[in-house]
């Protein structure tokens, strides 16, 4: 079969073409940066006399050293603590000066005054296992969050962010600083709402 | 007969490759962006846990990691499968967070000395007793702001 000699291709357009991949890739790749739980850890030197705190305004959450859950002298999944947590977050029990206005709790009188007094105390065992220490912490701060981004939606509803994005937003770097001027305020103001009081005990010995 | 023959050679002409360094450096220059440089070499098992509710740790200049973990299989004839701490190249006892701290703090410029934060880069089937004394440690030099460093998943993804 006779055969047709292909035309050479013209090799001058290819450079154009691979810079202009480069440059797709040099867009759309982002840097791997890591993320995680940020935490605060309490000073070590050890107030005098520590601020006393009602029984009902703290919620305590123990792990042990089979990864079991106690909140509030209750066994319980990891699936429920959420809940359990942002029950006890909004609850709102308290009145007059305590009075919490936005809280949509059950006003239980055994649970939380307010979300400003509430504070959730985390202790561990020192055999927990850290993947099973994070399930926890992660599922405490997504309450916080739930609640945030509620009141967040609630005040702010122009913008179309949740507390969480607008956070985000917030950390960017590309974000416009008028912006962020923009977004501190409003940020702050949910923050006082519900101050996240996560406190962590130093873990139980083994015996 | 010359009905029969061909004009030119059936030969293809040979591939052009006047753009192959165009494409080689566009790889080059690819990974070169893409790729992370991993300042320590990992001597102990280090998969994270998983979280989803996290923050980004943007600013690698005002990071310092602290890995800890079972040492990778390598290492288990000389340091045995215990978790272990371990600072920049080597493996740490707890009592030497301290100074790595200080080290790492007086290395960064002036004025980020006072916002540093601390990545615990921690492997998921270690014991919290290894973590509360690193945080002990990191109390006792005033480094307060931690990051449990996670990978991004569903907390399930942590309860076998």
């Amino acid at each position: 079969m006779a055969r047709r000699s292909s035309p050479q291709v013209n090799a001058g357009s290819m450079a154009d073409i691979a810079f202009l991949l480069l440059i797709f890739f040099l867009v759309t790749t982002t840097i791997e940066t890591d993320s995680g739980i940020n935490r605060k850890l309490p000073p070590m030197d050890e107030l005098i006399d520590p601020p006393i705190i009602k029984e009902r305004n703290i919620f305590t959450v123990v792990v042990n050293k089979y990864n079991q859950l106690l909140v509030e002298e209750k066994p319980m999944e990891i699936n429920e603590i959420r809940q359990a947590a942002i029950e006890f977050l909004d609850n709102g029990a308290g009145i007059g000066e305590e009075e919490c206005s936005y809280c949509k709790g059950n006003k239980d009188p055994d649970s939380s005054d307010n979300p400003e007094k509430a504070v959730i105390s985390l202790k561990n065992d020192r055999e927990t296992s850290y993947k099973v220490y994070i399930a926890v912490q992660n599922e405490l701060v997504a309450a916080y969050n739930q609640l945030r981004d509620r009141e967040f939606r609630i005040l702010y509803p122009n913008l179309g962010l949740s507390f969480v994005e607008a956070n985000k937003r917030y950390s960017d770097p590309r974000t416009s600083p008028s912006e962020k001027e923009n977004l501190k305020p409003k940020l702050s103001v949910i923050k006082l709402m519900y101050p996240q009081k996560l406190s962590e005990a130093e873990p139980s010995k083994t015996n | 007969m010359s009905k029969f023959k061909k004009k030119k050679s059936s030969e293809l002409p040979p591939v052009n490759t006047a753009s192959l360094p165009d494409i080689v450096f566009m790889l080059l220059f690819f990974f070169m962006v893409a790729t992370v440089m991993r300042d320590s070499t990992l001597m102990v098992n280090n998969s994270l846990p998983a979280a989803d509710q996290i923050q980004k740790l943007d600013k690698k200049d005002r990071v310092m990691y602290i890995y800890a973990g079972k040492p990778s299989s390598r290492y288990v004839d000389k340091y045995g499968d215990q978790p272990r701490i371990q600072l920049n190249d080597k493996f740490a006892s707890v009592s030497e967070v301290a100074a790595f701290v200080l080290a790492e703090r007086a290395s960064k410029r002036q004025e980020l000395q006072n916002v540093l934060t601390t990545a615990l880069k921690v492997d998921g089937e270690t014991n919290m007793g290894l973590i509360s004394d690193i945080k002990q440690e990191l109390r006792k030099v005033n480094a307060l702001k931690i990051n449990y460093t996670t990978r991004v998943g569903e907390y399930s993804q942590n309860i076998d």
